[in-house]
């Protein structure tokens, strides 16, 4: 009732695709990588020495590394995704904006539309919105800025926190780690830097918002999160773009350290167009009786590869990770994640819901790792796929590979179809094939969704809804 | 109580008629002819063995893709409900209670229902009817409150399940309801409380269509009509007096008249009245 099939068929379900038309860089973007655009993003962000030889060490590294073709990966090299056809960095203000008010009008529309200074008047303790390349609002609330809790631009605090930054900065995810490590540790700009002191609880979220406006952009952000002893800290981001009918590429690194007794939770709602190539790498080091959890939510992209993995380093660290992906006609996500138990009594748990429709697909793709002499570890996997048509896709590759006997194992997965019986069951009370699809929909990935704030629940339970719009029927 | 009585509200208006319904699975034929009417206020019973079609008459009544009709007619209110999909005919007023309804995981009952109500009545209804009206009929099925916030049908014990059927009935308020063995798997206590839900559901308005394997319930609810179903067809259809007579002397004197000593004139006489 209310939407006509030409609404349906028109938007593809994606409402976040419109670009500002109005938006110039205030530098002189140029596509394709080399030394000279990764010492050019140095010198412009006017970089001391070290990073200016990490960036160009890690670019190198770039250079030299194949494709991942191996287990970890969505066969990125059956795409033909353009490197030379990517702008590396694209500056979108001279200078970010301590209100909304000083935010360019058109940039700031972009973020209105989006909800997001709402959003933080309502519900946040902080916020920051990175556009293009770089990070053009943040603020935090100022009773937590007085506890020292530290929340900005990861280029700002480079300047403000150089100590503190270079301590962590790198330490869990080296710029060789992976070939897209190394892409985003030569050309990485913007991305949020947050430092909470011992025993201080962030109560609210603190949230960033990413989006990429530029057709062809990389946007290539990098996040540093460090939770001291007894902290706690939860920390939201969401991503859109513009529907374009080039490649663009998103490449991030997330680095989070979760000290003696802290908590951190790190929630990701991706919702990019699916023209953006998602390839992010994201770990955790989890210490003494510390908690690290992921929640991520992958919607949008063309192909997303991203594996949020948790290193649990001392006795009584937990994990947990929990994974949802939805696959539309065009897309895969190859998401998953991976719990390293490198010390006794550390225990995990691995979630994942994936929902495939028309020719997308879906790939759980994770890791449990024990090593030798890690007893007593407790760690469950469990995976569980659903498929909504005939054409959709889902597979599972989790690798086990522990070398300890005395811990206590689970493993489940499941794939399943959008069952017959269950929809005549909602349609036999009234409802329309497509409600009924959704509801069920909405069940099956509700485990995931009922950890999420209530505001993002309802944004999320939103999302798949309008993805599910038009797949049945 | 007693509100178990028969007939008290049939006004003779033909409210669903099925005629010469033909029903296959997988290519096999299943129902070969089945005819029955229901009156506007009449609650009327099937009964009959395992494996002759009872179930098959439910699903195909509400549209279950997996029956595929290949013959006859499903009327309501006059109108031919087969091409319609199970949600119009449930819009339209027809409801089933499954035999085996089906677990939808992380789908709570409150949200389920309202959503269903919605559909029923074409239009959002209000929290607090909504409230009001779900509290008045947990009461009626002496269901814990806490059941809203349960899944739908999950972890539900076999008893849970038919009270959750007669729930949905009594919220949506059918004009013709098909119980498919919504006596099957419940204990005396859970029968009763089930029974006496249907029995404050009975009125002028509403056609019921009772469907078991057992006379049980009808203890309980006492049809207008009683019809027994054997292999796809209804061979004897007869009024209350038809269940004790089952009870006594079970389904083989109308099945397998010859082994039983009845003649073969009783299954005659059963075709001609149905």
């Amino acid at each position: 009732m209310g939407t006509k099939i030409e609404d349906v068929t028109k938007d593809s379900g994606y409402k976040f695709g419109w670009n500002d038309p109005d938006f110039k860089a205030v530098n002189e973007p140029v596509k394709g990588l080399s030394k000279d655009v990764v010492l050019g993003i140095s010198e412009l962000k006017d970089e001391p020495a070290w990073m200016r030889d990490f960036r160009l060490k890690a670019y190198n590294h770039w250079l030299e590394r194949p494709m991942p073709t191996g287990f970890w990966g969505g066969n990125i090299q059956n795409y033909d995704l353009d490197f030379d056809d990517i702008y590396y960095y694209v500056k979108p203000v001279a200078e970010q904006g301590k209100t909304w008010d000083d935010v360019p009008a058109e940039i700031k529309r972009t973020f209105d539309k989006l909800g997001i200074p709402e959003a933080e008047r309502k519900f946040l303790s902080g916020v920051e919105a990175q556009y293009d390349s770089e990070v053009v609002y943040h603020n935090i609330r100022e009773d937590l800025k007085k506890q020292g809790v530290i929340f900005m631009d990861t280029d700002s605090a480079l300047r403000e926190h150089p100590d503190l930054f270079r301590e962590y900065f790198g330490t869990i995810i080296p710029p060789n780690d992976n070939k897209f490590a190394s892409l985003n540790s030569a050309v990485w700009s913007g991305g949020s830097f947050i430092y909470v002191p011992k025993g201080v609880k962030v109560e609210m979220p603190l949230q960033a918002y990413f989006r990429i406006n530029t057709e062809n952009m990389g946007q290539f952000e990098r996040t540093l999160i460090i939770a001291d002893e007894g902290s706690d800290i939860h920390y939201v981001e969401g991503c859109t773009a513009p529907t374009y009918s080039s490649d663009s590429l998103h490449s991030a690194v997330v680095e989070i350290i979760v000290k003696k007794g802290a908590h951190v939770r790190y929630t990701t709602i991706q919702n990019w167009s699916d023209n953006v190539f998602n390839l992010v790498t994201k770990r955790m080091a989890v210490y003494g009786e510390a908690v690290g959890e992921w929640v991520d939510g992958n919607l949008g992209s063309k192909l997303t590869m991203k594996y949020p993995s948790t290193y649990l380093l001392e006795p009584g660290a937990h994990g947990e990770i929990l994974s949802l992906a939805m696959a539309g006609p065009g897309q895969h996500q190859d998401a998953g994640g991976k719990c390293i138990h490198a010390a006794p009594y550390t225990t995990s748990v691995i979630n994942s819901k994936s929902v495939s429709k028309g020719s997308g697909r879906t790939s759980y793709r994770g890791q449990l790792k024990v090593y030798p002499g890690a007893k007593g570890v407790k760690a469950t996997v469990r995976c569980d796929a659903l498929l909504l048509d005939e054409e959709s896709r889902s597979d599972t590759y989790p690798l086990m590979d522990i070398d300890e006997q005395h811990v206590t194992i689970g493993h489940e997965a499941s794939v399943s179809k959008l069952g017959e019986d269950q929809l005549f069951y909602l349609m036999s009370r009234g409802m329309d094939e497509a409600e009924a699809a959704k509801m069920i929909v909405n069940g099956f990935v509700e485990p995931i969704v009922k950890e999420l704030p209530m505001e993002y629940a309802v944004e999320l339970n939103r999302l798949i809804e309008l993805q599910m719009e038009g797949s049945v029927g | 109580m007693n509100n178990n009585g028969g007939s008290m509200a049939s006004n003779n208006e033909t409210l669903f008629r099925v005629e010469h319904l033909h029903v296959s699975v997988e290519n096999t034929e299943i129902l070969k002819g089945v005819d029955l009417v229901v009156n506007r206020g009449e609650v009327h019973a099937l009964m009959g063995p395992n494996g002759s079609g009872k179930s098959t008459l439910a699903n195909s009544i509400m549209g279950h893709p997996r029956y595929k009709v290949t013959q006859g007619k499903v009327l309501f209110n006059g109108n031919d409900v087969l091409p319609l999909t199970p949600d119009k005919r449930a819009q339209l007023g027809l409801f089933l209670a499954f035999q085996y309804p089906v677990g939808i995981p992380g789908v709570v009952m409150g949200n389920f229902m309202r959503a269903a109500l919605k559909a029923r009545r074409g239009e959002d209804v209000p929290v607090r009817e909504f409230r009001k009206l779900l509290d008045e009929t947990l009461d009626l099925l002496k269901m814990d409150p806490s059941f809203v916030r349960r899944y739908v049908n999950e972890g539900f014990s076999g008893g849970e399940k038919k009270r959750a059927e007669v729930l949905q009935m009594a919220m949506l308020k059918p004009e013709m309801a098909v119980l498919d063995e919504t006596d099957s798997g419940l204990d005396i206590d859970a029968l009763k409380i089930v029974a006496e839900g249907i029995n404050a559901l009975r009125g002028p308005d509403l056609g019921v269509l009772v469907i078991t394997h057992y006379q049980r319930i009808l203890d309980y609810i006492t049809p207008d009509k009683v019809h027994v179903l054997f292999d796809g067809r209804i061979v004897k259809s007869g009024g209350p007096e038809l269940v004790h007579e089952l009870e006594e002397r079970g389904y083989d004197w109308i099945t397998n008249p010859e082994a039983s000593g009845a003649g073969p004139e009783a299954v005659a006489a059963g075709k001609e009245n149905a």
